[in-house]
């Protein structure tokens, strides 16, 4: 029988079976944002075993309120930063060279196929479009990794998507996925690791491919997981052309950690897009979902267009096409977070910014702030967002407010209409 | 090992998630303790009082399916922790939620929905308690002169943090 990625990740990071169905694995990368690493940090000294298990495999960034709002989120920044000069981690992401940490860290280079990732962050599993396995976990857990190197997992279980057909025009990996949780509910891959494979997904970028794999835990997956090809090795042959001779070889050893043609699957789930339209979120759940057209003329109050699941270049573009010399509606506001200064520079060099500042955008710093109502984009009672973000939970992004989870696509056509519009008369 | 048992709070929706829990603005703070008042504060469930005396005395929370979904902030169980709830009874759990509370020596106990549904059939009884043994697996429903005994499994490994009060320690111990 063969292997799975996961089993094939699983198998090559064993350090023990403590008990049965309970693995130990060795951690090629552990993440750290200042939501939940300063209380492991102060865990760590107050039990004074204030170490780091190898300070290169450490990653760490300020992102979810920055620049700081106030003392507390200072202090949580100061925190994390002094911890990172103390133990010597390189790869500390401050002020002017943050950005969202799951858009961050895959650009720098950090996450390879067949990784073994974590992070106190539920949406770690975005890293899987490399072909590795990456879960969340909680500040525990960073503990034990940043002190240990290791983290335990039950063996997950693996459900395969084959995804096949080509992408209409106006749907995306965000209306995949969505569908996709739609159809199997947010508790449809708990303890499960979501491969997807198929024509579509090889066709996609890598970061359409991080976009689907984001919100493989809105399905309760443990982490989504993409097959490496060359797609994989073009987006990181930057930072592996010392490594290896040729992108062929390259591909070659990567393609280790692809499945096995007879692997042993929980449930495989076919997936047909050549017919799919746009989706929406439209209640408090993220399975709760329907097709643009049942949506269509929703009204809305703000347009929020960023986050680990849609800040990227290629989203950016294809807001930017939509909204190219329109407006904004009178009734709604709009706020564009570009996901990284990377992607904020290399839009700006576009004209991509302009864009979206003519339309009457207001742009702001990267950062996650708004996507849980921490900072930068808060909503009021009763107000309504339509959101390129992954979580519609009740007051998600401000008390009593409501967010409709779609595409930046979607997003830009609403903007244009001040309540949910169809992309596709727009491109 | 923490204690377990006692006034039962229940919750009587599946899907509830962290935010319900405790609200992302409330993850500035730095201690555990600071999280108290903030206690479920957007849960929004007929009858429900995230200030009232129900959620003051409780031990044990019991609920529906997947619960705990969303986020993966570990100050979830930390506001139940320093709130003196250190179970939480459910037909299931969302994953990184469930290690969280086993990773901080509390349990995360899953029973199938005909014995949640006997457990429910308390909810309205002000003496509702539960009493529970980990290392027998089993919990007791007490409540408007009854008392039912139900069976369940946690994981070997879930069981060694809880016995051992948490996964640092017994990591620090072993690796």
């Amino acid at each position: 029988m063969g292997k799975t990625t996961a089993e094939k990740i699983f198998d090559a990071h064993l350090v023990n079976e403590p008990f049965p169905g309970t693995k130990v694995l060795r951690l090629d990368a552990v993440l750290c944002h200042e939501i939940t690493t300063p209380i492991a940090i102060d865990d760590l000294i107050r039990r004074n075993k204030d170490r780091v298990f190898d300070p290169t495999k450490i990653k760490a960034v300020i992102d979810h309120v920055t620049p700081s709002k106030d003392t507390k989120t200072a202090t949580q920044a100061k925190i994390l930063r002094d911890w990172a000069r103390r133990h010597n981690i390189k790869d500390f992401f401050d002020i002017g060279a943050n950005g969202v940490c799951h858009a961050l860290f895959p650009e720098r280079g950090f996450i390879r196929p067949g990784y073994t990732v974590i992070m106190g962050d539920s949406h770690t599993c975005t890293h899987g479009a490399f072909g590795a396995f990456a879960a969340g976990i909680g500040t525990t857990d960073l503990e034990v990794g940043i002190l240990k190197g290791v983290c335990a997992f039950r063996q997950p279980k693996t459900i395969k998507f084959n995804v096949n057909g080509a992408l209409p025009k106006g749907v995306y990996a965000k209306d995949v996925i969505l569908h996709i949780i739609g159809k199997i509910g947010v508790n449809g891959a708990t303890d499960r690791v979501m491969e997807f494979h198929g024509s579509t997904i090889d066709g996609m970028t890598m970061e359409s491919r991080m976009t689907l794999c984001n919100m493989a835990i809105e399905a309760g997956g443990t982490s989504g997981i993409c097959q490496p090809d060359m797609t994989t090795v073009n987006y990181l042959w930057p930072f592996i052309q010392g490594e290896f001779a040729s992108k062929e070889a390259a591909l070659a050893d990567y393609s280790q950690w692809r499945a096995d043609a007879d692997a042993d699957y929980d449930q495989t789930i076919e997936i047909d897009v050549a017919n799919m339209e746009p989706t929406i979120t439209f209640g408090y759940k993220p399975d709760q979902v329907k097709t643009v057209s049942e949506l269509a003329g929703t009204p809305l109050d703000q347009i929020y267009i960023g986050s680990c699941t849609n800040g990227r270049l290629e989203d950016l573009r294809i807001a930017a096409r939509i909204l190219k010399g329109r407006k904004l509606a009178s009734n709604v506001r709009g706020i564009l977070s570009p996901a990284t200064p990377a992607i904020f520079k290399d839009a700006t060099r576009e004209g991509l910014i302009d864009i979206f500042m003519e339309a009457g955008f207001c742009v702001t710093n990267p950062t996650c702030g708004a996507c849980l109502g921490m900072s930068n984009g808060v909503l009021a009672e009763g107000e309504v967002c339509a959101s390129t973000t992954n979580r519609n939970f009740m007051g998600r992004m401000g008390k009593g407010g409501m967010v409709h989870l779609m595409s930046p696509a979607t997003a830009a056509a609403s903007a244009i209409e001040g309540m949910i519009a169809d992309p596709r008369k727009y491109l | 090992m923490k204690t377990f048992g006692g006034p039962v709070l229940f919750l009587d929706r599946s899907d509830i998630n962290t935010d319900e829990i405790i609200p992302a603005k409330y993850l500035t703070e730095i201690t555990k303790e600071d999280l108290k008042p903030y206690i479920l504060e957007d849960l929004k469930l007929p009858g429900f009082d995230p200030n009232g005396p129900k959620t003051k005395n409780a031990r044990v929370i019991v609920s529906r399916a997947n619960f705990g979904c969303g986020s993966s902030r570990e100050h979830a169980p930390w506001v139940f922790e320093v709130n003196g709830i250190t179970a939480v009874i459910a037909e299931s759990f969302a994953r990184i939620f469930r290690q969280n509370m086993f990773n901080c020596g509390m349990a995360a106990i899953e029973l199938p929905k005909a014995d949640l549904d006997l457990i429910f059939s308390h909810a309205g009884e002000e003496d509702a308690f539960m009493s529970i043994n980990i290392e027998a697996g089993t919990l007791t429903m007490n409540g408007g002169g009854k008392q039912k005994t139900f069976r369940f499994d946690i994981s070997p490994f879930d069981k060694a943090l809880v016995l051992a009060g948490g996964w640092v320690d017994y990591a620090d111990l072993k690796y």
